[in-house]
């Protein structure tokens, strides 16, 4: 069922929103190329974590758990940060 | 008390007892006092301000809205290129709907580049979403600086107060300061919802907003707008019920038996005070309607001054630069379209970059506007007055 959106008067004043929006907000498809981790080749140094502008990388126990690909735009920031002798993230072209 | 101030030194001894919470600013001619005298007041210890002496006017209006947005009570000071440079932010300001107060000085925007008055700065600035509020004298200046923290605050909207460029902002007067106690006491605290450095309720402010929610803020914030009036009118009462001067939206001069009149904003207004005085010694029945508020802009209150004459001489310290006049001039031609009673209007450009004005000049336009009502027609609607070459 389509959600009702709300009228002006029932907005609140002064374009306040709830915290943590952007979770509802899936940037995924917005991707053209998209990033493959390799978990056997993964030293978990978080060097893409950190870079990562969108949280995309998933971590538990400071252990790379995957990529959040509701949210990754495809930047390959990830990618590009991966040190070179390791190479865990590469860039794959997005197919429909 | 009663001192002799110029119009910053008021105005910087309005934000001393103001105390807002946090002031950003940058210097600029010729507002640069307001903040430099306030900068004093800082390190004397005078204020509990958070001052913060930014790179650029872009970076204060910032500062200011991200300092608002905590819910603190917020003020600044510019003028024309300050102001121009604020642009950007001034929008976002109003849209999030940030109440910071601005204690501007009018002075031309360049080029030519000119330091003094006329009001292409803060007119420029018009469609912004910000209250604008526009003194006779270093009095109001001093009151309005005041009234309008409480007016923005309570209407959740940005405002800016102003003075002419060295007329009001260098020129001395006798003025009457409230008491240091008052001055918070009028005001209160500053009453917020939400803070964004509350983070124990964390939100989001200025969220992306595209076709499916942009339209409903916007609506929201003109509505914010056609409510100000009421608000500005209560605080001005307020004012005056409690230190005894009061103010009004439109500020009308002799207009009761007026047959001609001018219709003015700034230090023109006390001018043309003198002016109609003058004119009326010689029995000659002239009267004045300053627009003191100017956004929103007083309609019901102006058509009712303005419709009192049978002639108008409208007198705009700017030019829209669209064949069409000032901007007072466009104000009042909109708001009369509807208007049974619609006065013969000729516009007055004057005063550009700093042009003097004299009473002697005013009585003049006075004396033209006695000769449209005689041959019941205006032969130029707009000119250009006291430019040479004309």
């Amino acid at each position: 069922m389509k959600k009702e959106k709300k009228g002006w008067k029932d907005l609140p004043i002064g374009l306040v929103l709830e915290a943590g929006t952007c979770k509802d907000f899936e940037t995924g498809d917005w991707r053209s190329e998209k990033p493959i981790w390799d978990s056997e080749k993964c030293t978990h140094c978080l060097i893409c974590w950190i870079y990562c502008p969108d949280s995309c990388i998933t971590v538990k126990d400071g252990k790379i758990q995957g990529i959040d690909y509701k949210h990754c735009k495809g930047c390959g920031i990830c990618a590009e940060e991966c040190p070179p002798k390791i190479k865990a993230i590469t860039m794959v072209r997005e197919e429909k | 008390m009663i001192v002799a101030r110029t119009g910053n030194e008021a105005m910087a001894e309005a934000m001393r007892q103001i105390n807002p919470d946090v002031v950003a600013a940058y210097p600029i001619t010729p507002a640069t006092e307001v903040v430099q005298l306030f900068s004093k007041f800082v390190h004397d210890g005078l204020v509990d301000t958070e001052f913060v002496p930014v790179e650029s006017e872009h970076s204060a209006c910032s500062a200011c809205c991200g300092a608002s947005a905590a819910g603190v009570r917020v003020m600044t000071s510019t003028s024309s290129q300050g102001l121009a440079l604020m642009h950007e932010i001034l929008f976002i300001a109003a849209g999030l709907r940030l109440p910071i107060a601005i204690c501007l000085v009018n002075r031309s925007l360049s080029s030519p580049i000119n330091i003094h008055c006329d009001h292409s700065d803060t007119l420029a600035s018009r469609d912004a979403g910000w209250l604008q509020i526009y003194t006779e004298n270093v009095q109001e200046a001093y009151d309005t600086t005041i009234q309008l923290v409480k007016i923005a605050e309570q209407a959740l909207l940005p405002g800016i107060v102003s003075t002419d460029a060295f007329i009001i902002s260098h020129g001395m007067e006798r003025v009457e300061l409230l008491d240091d106690k008052e001055v918070p006491k009028f005001l209160g605290e500053r009453k917020v919802e939400y803070s964004l450095l509350d983070v124990d309720n964390p939100i989001t402010i200025g969220g992306l907003d595209l076709q499916d929610y942009f339209y409903e803020h916007k609506r929201s914030e003109i509505d914010a707008m056609d409510h100000v009036l009421p608000i500005i009118e209560k605080v001005q009462k307020e004012f005056g019920d409690k230190f005894g001067r009061y103010y009004s939206t439109v500020d009308e001069y002799k207009m009761d038996d007026a047959e001609v009149a001018i219709m003015a904003m700034g230090s023109t207004g006390g001018t043309a005070k003198v002016a109609v005085e003058r004119m009326r010694e010689k029995g000659k029945k002239v009267g004045l309607v300053r627009c003191r508020v100017y956004r929103p802009f007083p309609e019901k209150a102006m058509l009712k001054a303005l419709t009192k004459v049978k002639v108008l001489g409208i007198m705009d310290r700017s030019d829209t630069l669209s064949t069409l006049g000032g901007h007072l001039y466009n104000d009042a031609r909109s708001i009369l379209y509807e208007s049974d009673a619609r006065p013969l209007i000729k516009n007055y450009i004057y005063g550009l970059g700093g042009r003097d004005i004299s009473i002697e000049e005013i009585e003049t336009i006075y004396e033209e506007l006695f000769d449209i009502q005689k041959s019941g027609k205006v032969d130029k609607n707009i000119v250009y007055f006291g430019v040479r070459g004309e």
